[in-house]
């Protein structure tokens, strides 16, 4: 379970201080699949770095399972990282130089396996994603979707149990988008809880819950299928 | 895939924005290895004009004047013998070859010559105080006697002319030098009265345009006979190892034979020195070039290479990289770039080396494998320094802020 605990962040902007959470408090079930909602710099992101232990709150706590998050040392947070959670990206950040199986074997490098072991459960993992006649291209020699499951396959690499994705389909065609949420979905059906930042209404409907971004302060939307437009409408 | 393979793909695939920095130091660490190279053959070339010279330090008695070093010893005054033992016995360092000699002029044919005498080698090692001093035992060629390209190894007829050594020499037997030699018509074999004894001529030396060149060497101890002075000497000759004479010989001498007299050819030993000090400076202005210019252009170059990676460096955070393994990622490119610069600084400098060596200072130079050494550690310590300070602030890179930022 993730758990969030009167969790406020402060920036300063040019000398002004700027609220991006305030006081939030809130508990993320095992399995669950979250997306939070919100306009552009509404905090969206730094919610999600936050919950990664990328980004400490000026106060408050956050809980993943039995480990509170910033009280580890940052190297600590990058080891529980590695072990437990894995990140999806809006501009799914694929390390331009390597290849798709090199990109997916990263994770696998950073935990330590073996050099078989990492091309073994790499090409496993673009297999599944049908990716296996892309192993040896480059994310400049793949297309935006091709690149988005090249990046998908890396966050499952380690296998993580807390999936936190930054506007996954932003910048992915509706189509792709589709594909791209049901894996999402597969995985959530799979027992991994998923956090999912998003502005589109209509794919935080795919979420079991939707949760707003107002001011830094969390408002809940009940049942996130409420947030899908009307087909009918559309 | 390990995090080497990461290195060198970023390497390659960004391998035009390097070019300068590894330029740069390939460069300084060629001049440097050329330098170190050429001043290498360059002091042993002066080393070999100084053994072909022979003597470099003579002792003479304390009245004696240095107006013609190679007849210093051809005036009046004398010393015990027993100097010898005092040198042979003390701790001196850099004594290659020790030549006792006595002189006196002698008459043959009309004409006027000396006869000096000298002590063969043997007699040296024959003697128990002076045995296991090592003078003779010592490996030459501490600055003196050395190999240098293409100078082959002097015949051992010439050892008199050059180290003023010979190995064995009768009581009865004589080596003439080549003017007196000419003079009287001998050939070696032939016999010369001298003093009112008759000698067999051994070996007509080789020509040396000195004085030598009118003397005539026995035994030194049947010219002390003939001369009956009894166990003393107008001159040692020594060649000294010129870095101990930089470091004082001639004043060490001076200490333990106060006596004496303790001469130098200085000017030659000086040009030595000066030329080593300012080899010295030279290599040491371009190992600061190299690390000012050098190091400046690679931590310029890692700056920005931090720069432009920091939302890789921020996924690889994402991924559950620590900070060790991003500073990791840095140092082994530095040590990568190190390795290539001081590899090909090395092969460069050398064939400049090679190539440039005869002509600008007239010596031959042949490659050294130490400077392969020198040039891969200077230029990776240069890399790895210059680099310390852009890879620890990509391992400090907030990976939130890295990932928001672009």
């Amino acid at each position: 379970m993730i758990a969030l605990q009167s969790v406020s962040k402060h920036f300063q902007h040019r000398g002004k201080p700027v609220a991006a959470l305030a006081n939030v408090t809130l508990e993320i079930a095992k399995g669950d699949f979250v997306a939070i909602i919100g306009p552009s710099g509404s905090g969206k992101s730094t919610f999600l770095h936050l919950l990664g232990g990328m980004l400490s709150p000026t106060e408050g706590k956050v809980r993943i399972g039995s480990d509170s998050l910033y009280d580890l040392t940052s190297d600590e947070r990058s080891a529980l990282r590695k072990k437990k959670i894995g990140f999806v990206f809006q501009t799914f950040n694929l390390v331009p130089y390597l290849t798709a199986l090199e990109n997916v074997q990263v994770p696998l490098v950073l935990a330590g396996l073996g050099e078989d072991e990492q091309k073994r459960r790499a090409e496993s993992l673009l297999g599944r994603l049908g990716l296996s006649d892309r192993l040896d291209h480059k994310p400049r020699e793949l297309s935006v979707g091709q690149q988005q499951r090249v990046a998908l396959a890396r966050m499952l690499a380690n296998d993580p149990a807390l999936i936190l994705a930054d506007e996954p389909t932003g910048n992915l065609d509706p189509e792709t988008a589709e594909g791209i949420m049901d894996f999402l979905g597969e995985l959530n059906g799979e027992g991994r809880t998923i956090v999912m930042v998003t502005h589109d209404l209509r794919l935080a409907g795919r979420a079991k819950r939707a949760l707003r971004l107002v001011n830094g302060a969390i408002q809940p939307n009940g049942h996130a299928q409420s947030l899908a437009p009307n087909p009918a409408s559309s | 895939m390990k995090i080497q393979t990461l290195v060198w793909r970023e390497i390659f695939e960004r391998k035009n924005q390097l070019a300068t920095s590894f330029l740069a130091i390939l460069l300084g660490v060629s001049v440097i290895v050329a330098m170190k190279n050429i001043t290498f053959y360059s002091e042993k070339a002066v080393a070999y004009q100084l053994d072909a010279l022979g003597a470099n330090i003579l002792i003479l008695p304390k009245s004696a004047s240095l107006q013609d070093y190679y007849g210093a010893d051809m005036q009046n005054g004398e010393f015990p013998e027993e100097y010898v033992t005092r040198l042979t016995t003390s701790d001196l360092q850099g004594l290659d070859n020790l030549s006792p000699k006595f002189s006196v002029p002698v008459e043959a044919a009309g004409r006027r010559f000396i006869l000096t005498g000298i002590l063969p080698k043997n007699e040296f090692q024959a003697k128990a105080a002076w045995q296991g001093v090592g003078i003779f035992s010592r490996p030459e060629g501490c600055g003196v006697a050395v190999d240098v390209p293409g100078a082959a190894a002097a015949p051992a007829k010439e050892m008199l002319v050059r180290k003023r050594v010979i190995q064995t020499l009768g009581t009865n037997e004589v080596m003439l030098g080549a003017d007196m030699a000419a003079a009287l018509k001998l050939t070696e074999g032939s016999t010369v009265p001298l003093l009112g004894r008759t000698f067999t001529v051994t070996a007509i030396l080789p020509q040396t345009g000195t004085v030598d060149d009118s003397r005539a060497f026995a035994h030194l101890h049947t010219v002390q006979q003939l001369a009956g002075k009894g166990a003393v000497l107008n001159a040692i000759e020594i060649v000294g190892c010129c870095n101990q004479i930089s470091k004082g010989l001639v004043q060490k001498i001076n200490q333990l034979l106060p006596d004496a007299k303790v001469a130098t050819i200085t000017q030659i030993v000086d040009t030595q020195i000066k030329t080593n000090r300012m080899m010295g400076r030279l290599s040491l202005l371009f190992l600061t070039i190299i690390v000012l210019v050098g190091g400046a252009s690679i931590a310029n170059y890692m700056f920005a290479n931090v720069f432009e990676r920091r939302r890789e460096i921020g996924t690889l955070m994402a991924l559950g990289a620590g900070s060790p393994v991003v500073l990791r990622m840095f140092l082994l490119k530095a040590l990568w770039l190190g390795l290539a610069g001081g590899v090909g600084g090395y092969v460069l400098g050398t064939a400049m080396a090679v190539i440039l060596g005869p002509r600008v200072a007239g010596v031959p130079v042949l490659p050294m494998l130490t400077t392969l050494f020198w040039a891969v550690g200077v230029a990776v310590l240069v890399c790895m320094a210059a680099t310390y300070l852009p890879a620890r602030r990509a391992a400090r890179l907030d990976p939130s802020a890295a990932l928001q930022e672009i």
